[in-house]
C-alpha cells in the first residue's frame, strides 16, 4: 500500500533511575502521565504550561499508526491554541463546516456546524491523528520542563494512599518511581485500569465497519458526505471525508456477519471504492481496517491518586467523532485543577469534579453517540422502518430533516450541573448560563486584533463589561487589584467599546459588539472566566465579596 | 390551524442547547417504546399510539392532511 506519511521514530534514552551510580529512588515526581497519545500529550504540555514538571512515558516510540482519528473540532482547537498546537493543525487539516446526507440517490438533509460568523477556529477540521501527536510532540519536546520518555513501559501500580509507585520497563531493565498524582492515558485497553482492578462498563455494537484511507485527487467539496442505502453499497451506510495530502477516509458499514479478515484484502477493497467512485477515478490504498466499536465509561475517573483521562476512561462510536475530542476536553478540565491541588490552593475534592464534570460529558457524549449508531444502524425491522420514514420526510418537511441523525458532532457539554458554579441569581439572555464553554469573539487589545478565546484561561478571569473603559471607577479597580493579588489570582479583564481602562487592567475591546450579544454583557456585567474557559458565577455588578465566594466555590474552598 | 412541520419538540422546564438535542430525545424514546417487541407487536403498538396522538390533536382537517403526507410515501 502507498505511503504519504514517514512516521517518525523517537529516541529511546536511558530513564536517569537507571543511570550508573544513581540511587534506586530519585524522590518523588509531583505528576506522571502514562500515555503519549493525544489525550497524554494534551494533559503533559498543560502541565508543563502551567509550570508543573511532568514525566510522561509511553511504551511506543512513534505517532497512531494507521486510520484512526480524522476529525477535530471546533472546541479541542480552542483547547489546542491555548495549548500552542492549533496554528499547525489549522494549517495542516481541511476546514469545514458543512455536512450532506444522502438517502439512496437524494441528498435529503444537510448541517452547518459553525453557523454564526466571528469565531476564530472552524466546526471542525480533519487531520490524520498521527499530524496531530506529530505536532503534540514537538510541542512536548519544546518545553523544559517535560521529561518525555519513550519505550518506558509501565508494568505495575500501587496507590500508597500517600503516593503512587509506578514500575516501568526498559531495554536497560526496570525501575520504580513514586508521583504524588498518577494522569491515566494508556488508552482504549488501559492495562493501568487492569492492574487496578477497575471496571469500565457498556456495550458494544454487533456491527462492523470497513475503514479505507485511499489517495486520490478529487475536486469533491471540502464536506463531510454520508449516505444512507446508496445504490453502490445497499441497506448499508457509507461515510466519506477529506484529510490532508489528498488522502480520503471511506468508512463502509458491514454489517456483523462478515470476515474481518477477508473484508480488508485489497482484492475485496477495490470493488466496492470503485462501485462508489466510479471505475474512471484514479485511486491508491493507503490504509484498510475493519473495526467495531464500543459504547462505555468507567464508574468513576479519579480512583485516590489515579486520574483516568481520555479512552481509557470512555470510549465512543466514532459517528460523533468524540473520541479524542472530548479526551483532550478531560485534560482540559483536570490540570487546572490538579495544579491548584498541588500548589496546595485547594483540596483534593476539587479532582472529584474532574470526575463528576467528565462523567457527565461523557454520558452526554456516549448519548449522542449511541443514539447515532442506533438510527445508522437500526436493531429491528420496526427501527429501520421508522428511520426510512424519517429519511423519506426529511427532504420535504424540516421537522424530519432535524431528525436525521448521521452523527451528532463533538461539542463541548454545558456544565450546569456542577457543584462548581454559582447559580444565577439575576436575569440574562443566551447561552452563557454558569458552566458554559466560553463563546469566542473578536476583539482589540493591546496585543493588536485578536480572539477572546486566545487571551481567555489559563487562570480564573473577570469579564467586566463597561462602554468606555475608562470610565471603571477607582473603587472597583482597587478591588480588581486585589482579585489579582489573591493566594488564587483573578485578571480582570475590560470588555469595552471604547476607552483604556485604569493602570493595572487589561482592556479588550468588543470590536463587532459580538461579546455584549453572546454574553448579554450590560454596563456593569461581570463573568467569573474558569482557568478552561468555563463560564463559573455571572452577576449585573461588581460585588468583590460574591465574587470571592464563587472563587471560592469554584475551587472547593467554600 | 394547519399542520405543522417545522421541528417542534421540547420537555416542558427543559433548557436544550443543541438543536439537535429535543428531536433526538423523542426519538430515543419511540425507538425505546419498541424494545423486545415482535413485528406483530410493534404495529398494534404503532396503531394505538397513532389512535391516541390522533385523539390528543382532535382537528380532523389537520388529521387528515397528515394522513394524506403520511400516504404519499407508501
Ligand atoms: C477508525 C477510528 C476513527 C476515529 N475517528 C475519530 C475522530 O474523527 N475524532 C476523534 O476525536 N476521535 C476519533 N477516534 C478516536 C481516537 O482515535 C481516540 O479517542 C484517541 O486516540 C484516544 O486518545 P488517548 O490518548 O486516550 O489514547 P491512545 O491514542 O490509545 O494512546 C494511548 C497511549 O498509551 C500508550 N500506552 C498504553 N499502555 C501503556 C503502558 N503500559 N505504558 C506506557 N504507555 C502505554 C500507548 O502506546 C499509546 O501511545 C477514532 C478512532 C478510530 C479507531
Amino acid at each position: 500500500m502507498l505511503s504519504t506519511y514517514q512516521y517518525p521514530k523517537f529516541e529511546y534514552r536511558r530513564p536517569p533511575e537507571l543511570a550508573e551510580g544513581r540511587a534506586a529512588s530519585e524522590g518523588r515526581y509531583p505528576v506522571v502521565v502514562v500515555g503519549a497519545g493525544p489525550v497524554g500529550l494534551a494533559a503533559a504540555i498543560d502541565l508543563a504550561i502551567h509550570g508543573v514538571p511532568v514525566v510522561l512515558l509511553d511504551n511506543d516510540d512513534t505517532v497512531s499508526i494507521g486510520s484512526r482519528g480524522v476529525c477535530y473540532a471546533k472546541r479541542a482547537l480552542e483547547i489546542m491554541d491555548r495549548l500552542g498546537c492549533a496554528e499547525e493543525m489549522v494549517r495542516k487539516g481541511v476546514s469545514w463546516n458543512v455536512g450532506r446526507t444522502f438517502f439512496r440517490e437524494q441528498e435529503v438533509f444537510n448541517f452547518n456546524l459553525c453557523p454564526e460568523p466571528d469565531h476564530h477556529r472552524p466546526g471542525m477540521i480533519n487531520l490524520q491523528q498521527y499530524y496531530l501527536e506529530e505536532y503534540l510532540v514537538r510541542r512536548a519536546q519544546s518545553l523544559p520542563n517535560i521529561d518525555l520518555r519513550w519505550k518506558n513501559n509501565v508494568i505495575a501500580v500501587t496507590d500508597h494512599g500517600e503516593c503512587v509507585a509506578l514500575r516501568v520497563e526498559t531495554a536497560d531493565g526496570a525501575y520504580s518511581i513514586d508521583t504524588e498524582w498518577l494522569v491515566v492515558a494508556d488508552g482504549a485497553r488501559s492495562p493501568i485500569r487492569h492492574m487496578m482492578g477497575l471496571d469500565i462498563e457498556g456495550k458494544i455494537f454487533m456491527d462492523r465497519f470497513l475503514i479505507a484511507d485511499v489517495v486520490m485527487k478529487a475536486d469533491y467539496p471540502t464536506e463531510r458526505w454520508f449516505w444512507f442505502d446508496p445504490p453502490f453499497h445497499p441497506n448499508q451506510s457509507v461515510l466519506l471525508h477529506r484529510q490532508a495530502d489528498n488522502v480520503w477516509r471511506i468508512d463502509f458499514q458491514l454489517g456483523w456477519n462478515v470476515d474481518p479478515e477477508e473484508e480488508k484484502k485489497p482484492e475485496n477493497v477495490i470493488p466496492r471504492i470503485k462501485a462508489m467512485l466510479g471505475d474512471d477515478r484514479e485511486f491508491e490504498l493507503e490504509w484498510v481496517s475493519v473495526y467495531t466499536f464500543q459504547c462505555r465509561r468507567m464508574h468513576e475517573f479519579r480512583h485516590g491518586r489515579l486520574l483516568f483521562t481520555g479512552d481509557a476512561a470512555h470510549q465512543v462510536s466514532p459517528f460523533g467523532a468524540r473520541g479524542a475530542n472530548s479526551g483532550i476536553q478531560d485534560t482540559d478540565n483536570l490540570v487546572w485543577k490538579l495544579k491548584l491541588v498541588l500548589d496546595g490552593k485547594a483540596p483534593a475534592a476539587l479532582l472529584d469534579t474532574y470526575s463528576e464534570e467528565r462523567v457527565a460529558a461523557a454520558d452526554e457524549n456516549l448519548m449522542n453517540s449511541t443514539r447515532s449508531t442506533d438510527f445508522i444502524t437500526p436493531k429491528s425491522a420496526t427501527s429501520r422502518t421508522f428511520r426510512n420514514a424519517v429519511l423519506g420526510l426529511a427532504k420535504d418537511y424540516p421537522f424530519a430533516r432535524a431528525l436525521v441523525n448521521s452523527g451528532r458532532l463533538s461539542v463541548p457539554s454545558f456544565l450546569v450541573e456542577s457543584r462548581l458554579n454559582t447559580p444565577d441569581s439575576e436575569v440574562f439572555a443566551g447561552h452563557m448560563v454558569p458552566g458554559a464553554p466560553m463563546d469566542d469573539a473578536p476583539i482589540e487589545s493591546a496585543g493588536g486584533e485578536q480572539w477572546l478565546l486566545q487571551v481567555a484561561g489559563n487562570r480564573f478571569q473577570l469579564l467586566y463589561g463597561m462602554p468606555d473603559a475608562g470610565d471603571v471607577d477607582a473603587a472597583t479597580a482597587t478591588a480588581c487589584a486585589e482579585l489579582a493579588a489573591g493566594a488564587i489570582p483573578v485578571e480582570t479583564l475590560v470588555v469595552a467599546e471604547r476607552g483604556q481602562a485604569p493602570a493595572g487592567l487589561r482592556t479588550l475591546v468588543d470590536v463587532k459588539g459580538r461579546i455584549r450579544e453572546r454574553y448579554d454583557l450590560k454596563p456593569g456585567t461581570c463573568y467569573l472566566i474558569r482557568p478552561d474557559q468555563h463560564v463559573a458565577a455571572r452577576w449585573r455588578s461588581f460585588d468583590l465579596a460574591k465574587l470571592r465566594a464563587a472563587l471560592a466555590r469554584a475551587t472547593c474552598n467554600a | 390551524m394547519s399542520l405543522n412541520t417545522d421541528p417542534n419538540f421540547f420537555t416542558p422546564g427543559k433548557r436544550y442547547f443543541r438543536a439537535f438535542s429535543p428531536g433526538d430525545d423523542f426519538y430515543e424514546a419511540l425507538i425505546d417504546m419498541h424494545r423486545e417487541l415482535t413485528d406483530e407487536q410493534s404495529a398494534m403498538v404503532n396503531a394505538r399510539l397513532i389512535l391516541l396522538l390522533a385523539n390528543h390533536i382532535g382537528d380532523i382537517a389537520v388529521l387528515r392532511e397528515a394522513m394524506k403526507i403520511a400516504r404519499e410515501g407508501a
